[in-house]
């Protein structure tokens, strides 16, 4: 059935919310991030055993998206009132459907238990780890089935973009959108209301949107959980910029790297076509869109605007120098605006509530929420969403639960290959876009990967470095020979080769590399060292000097000894030593056999009084 | 290695991408998909239809991550070396896995099994240090694990060892 009009669709949302019972029993479970802690296998449990009770058609079990509270993987909900169980196995399924849904008690082994209050806490509204959120964007990842639209239009689906394309100008979305501060999510934080409006002013025809799904920055996933968790709401967000700009065609750039997101967005676009929400004279108006899905094929230099659309048009994904700005000149030369995911996500609530009730949320020059990663040695690993100005250590200490085994933390890395290490001691900062910079850091899409004592921060560098050797596109010089040797320079010092003057010659290269390098990617490369060397000298001193790596992981620098008054003579060791090279006997002090040792630091991952040396 | 394999498939792909603008990724990413890898017939036939030069599909297939030149094993090994990965170690979970298959990284075993890939980023960083194999994934790794992984693959390809018995114990 195709929707003719507003009508259409208002009345075939009133049809779907006619049929919903929000009172009636559902297990919601999420089918994507937890599908590698085994989620299929439990969602198959729990049809199963909804089957044996007979309450296959009474209870609804729902395939949502992201809960956001990865590390308690897999993750159910019961609904209606909201109950948490986590890292469920197939096995609890016949308690949850016997006690839970049945007779409404609580299964406590399944709830969350705080550790510092010692509480068990079974909703997930009083789970710290939600409480400082503030879900936004992400407010229907987790809750709906991604697959279906009704869920969608359930839930306000498609009703900014109903109201936008039927009685707001063009110019009003934009202006609203300007007024709302929504400064771009990929990265740069452009204000996106400007950039569409660069684009409607463009002359010439047919123009193009591009959703940029190309999420590339190590550590980062935040996209995919929006892709894979509320595929309708980036696709709304990006109609309305395609209405906004005047464009008629657009294409989802997506990493080939994210299968399940790729299959949803697929499942989008067919329900939208069959709805008419995609095609000729969407919902009865003048506005007309088609809309492809272009797989990456793993390159990440094509999150650059420029190399995506290189790579759209079918070439080698290289960026070319600006101006000319996609605006003017973008794919096949035509005027072209490109947003990344969650900047789309975000379109429909402004549009919804209004640019002042959207820009009552965060600073004053970054607007609205943020959507992070929270990776790395972090207790709570997943995906956060919360106001812009929210203070670093609260993301990770009351949000993230902190670092675990009792480690300290040393920094957090954000903004990937562009962006830079923050240590504690800078950690009470309100996040936005203005203050990241000023620390070396980027907000970049939002990845952050938490290090502790026992990370060495000249290795992540090095690690940033050999990243960009092995993505650069070699079309610049500044990148493909500079980052290069700034990559053996930093080697040389993990290897205890390092000199005093090496330090100067690093910063002279990214001085360079920076002003001369033809793309953000290549221009901001240099960042990840000069956090480290601003932050953390001690330890570039501590290897160049003394010849010592503090935290112990680079290898050249560790002898694989175990220092005898340390030892609590455990056998850890010897027992995670892949090798087989620890000679260990109960309550003796372990021996490493050096030919043996591979020296690939599992012993030293593992032991508890950080005794190997 | 089969050098001439039968190009029928990608005659009846081309027809559909013939007049369409940006077809070569797309056509390039089905051709893969069919036969593992992009055979050298396969290019020359690809130029001769869309009339680009074999060089420039070439320049094409190598700048891409994903686009291989070689047959692929049967099990593709894709081992995510990203930030959070890093942070958790994966640069020894990657040592074991190639010291285990006997391989390095972008090769593929003598028997033909695996060939093991590294990854920029599986986006699964809550689940670090992590690889996939084929479509599963396989989170929270360690050394250890990773060597058990491979030891219980390998004993399903030898033994008769029924499938859903060994898919449990490498899980476990």
């Amino acid at each position: 059935m195709k929707l003719q009009s507003i009508n259409d669709l208002e009345a075939l949302r009133q049809k779907i919310c006619n049929t919903y019972d929000p009172q009636r029993k559902r297990i919601r479970i999420c089918m994507t991030g937890c599908l590698a802690h085994g989620a299929n296998k439990v969602r198959d449990a729990l049809a199963n055993e909804l089957r044996n009770q007979n309450l296959s058609q009474e209870v609804e079990l729902v395939e949502t998206g992201c809960f956001g509270f990865c590390a308690k993987a897999p993750v159910v909900a019961i609904d209606p009132e909201d109950i948490f169980y986590q890292q469920v196995q197939p096995e609890d399924a016949s308690e949850i459907i016997s006690e839970t849904i049945i007779k409404g008690n609580i299964v406590d082994r399944l709830v969350y238990l705080d550790k510092t209050t010692k509480e068990r806490l079974p909703y997930t509204r009083d789970i710290p780890f939600y409480k400082k959120q503030v879900k936004h964007v992400l407010a229907r990842c987790g809750r709906i089935d991604p697959k279906r639209i009704d869920h969608y239009l359930l839930h306000d689906g498609y009703k900014a973009l109903a109201s936008a394309i039927t009685s707001l100008p063009a110019e009003e979305v934009i202006d609203m959108v300007k007024k709302s501060g929504l400064r771009g999510r990929g990265g740069g934080g452009f204000l996106t209301g400007l950039k569409w409006e660069f684009c409607r002013r463009a002359t010439g025809s047919p123009k193009y949107i591009i959703c940029n799904a190309d999420e590339g920055d190590p550590g980062a996933f935040m996209d995919r959980g929006l892709l894979e968790g509320d595929p309708h709401s980036v696709l709304e967000g990006m109609l309305m910029g395609a209405y906004a700009i005047g464009a008629e065609y657009g294409y989802i750039y997506a990493r080939a790297e994210y299968p399940l997101a790729i299959k949803h967005l697929k499942v989008a676009l067919a329900d939208m076509e069959s709805l008419g929400l995609l095609g000729d004279h969407i919902l009865g108006t003048d506005f007309s869109f088609h809309l492809q899905i272009k797989e990456g094929a793993g390159a990440f230099v094509c999150g650059e605007e420029t190399a995506l659309m290189a790579s759209i048009e079918g070439k080698r994904g290289m960026p070319r120098p600006r101006p000319p700005f996609p605006a003017n000149k973008g794919l096949w030369g035509k005027p072209t605006n490109i947003n990344n995911v969650e900047t789309f996500g975000n379109i429909p609530l402004i549009i919804l509530h209004g640019s002042e009730e959207y820009a009552r949320l965060g600073t004053e020059k970054s607007k609205g929420t943020k959507i992070f990663a929270l990776a790395g040695r972090i207790n709570n690993t997943g995906l956060v969403e919360i106001p812009m100005g929210t203070l670093l250590r609260d993301i990770i200490f009351d949000i993230g639960g902190g670092v675990p085994k009792g480690r300290k933390f040393k920094a957090v890395q954000l903004g990937g290959p562009s962006g830079g290490c923050i240590p504690e001691d800078r950690l009470d900062v309100p996040i936005d876009y203005d203050s990241l910079i000023s620390l070396g850091a980027i907000m970049g899409s939002g990845g952050m990967v938490v290090m502790d004592n026992a990370n060495c921060m000249i290795d992540v560098a090095r690690f940033f470095l050999e990243f960009i050797q092995s993505e650069s596109c070699g079309k610049c010089v500044p990148c493909r020979i500079g980052t290069k040797r700034m990559l053996e320079i930093v080697t040389r010092i993990t290897e205890g080769e390092g000199k005093e003057s090496d330090l100067v010659l690093l910063k002279e290269l990214a001085d360079g590399i920076k002003a001369t390098a033809l793309c953000g990617l290549g221009q901001t490369a240099p960042n990840p060292v000069l956090s480290t060397i601003n932050y953390f000298l001690n330890e570039y001193q501590a290897h160049i000097l003394e010849k010592k790596c503090p935290a112990h992981v680079c290898s050249s620098l560790i002898k694989f000894e175990i220092a005898q008054d340390l030892c609590r003579k455990c056998g850890i060791c010897k027992k995670v030593c892949p090798a087989g090279a620890v000679n260990w006997e109960p309550k003796t002090v372990a021996v490493i056999n050096r030919d043996i040792c591979i020296q690939c630091r599992t012993c030293i991952e593992n032991c508890p009084a950080q005794a190997i040396i | 290695m089969n050098t001439n394999p039968d190009l029928t498939y990608i005659k009846d792909i081309l027809e559909d991408y013939i007049h369409k603008n940006g077809a070569l990724i797309p056509i390039l990413q089905k051709v893969q998909d069919h036969y593992t890898y992009i055979p050298e017939t396969a290019v020359d036939l690809i130029a001769d239809t869309l009339n680009i030069p074999p060089s420039e599909i070439y320049g094409v297939i190598t700048f891409y991550a994903q686009f291989y030149t070689q047959p692929q094993g049967k099990h593709t090994v894709r081992l995510c070396r990203g930030t959070a990965c890093h942070v958790k170690g994966s640069k020894s979970i990657l040592e074991t896995v190639e010291r285990k298959l006997g391989i390095r990284e972008g090769e593929t075993t003598k028997d033909g099994l695996y060939t093991l890939r590294i990854v920029a980023c599986l986006g699964a960083c809550a689940v670090a240090p992590v690889m996939m194999i084929n479509d599963d994934y396989y989170g929270e790794l360690t050394a250890e694990k990773a060597d058990k992984i491979f030891t219980r693959m390998s004993l399903l390809e030898t033994d008769s060892v029924p499938e859903e018995l060994n898919k449990k114990k490498i899980e476990n």
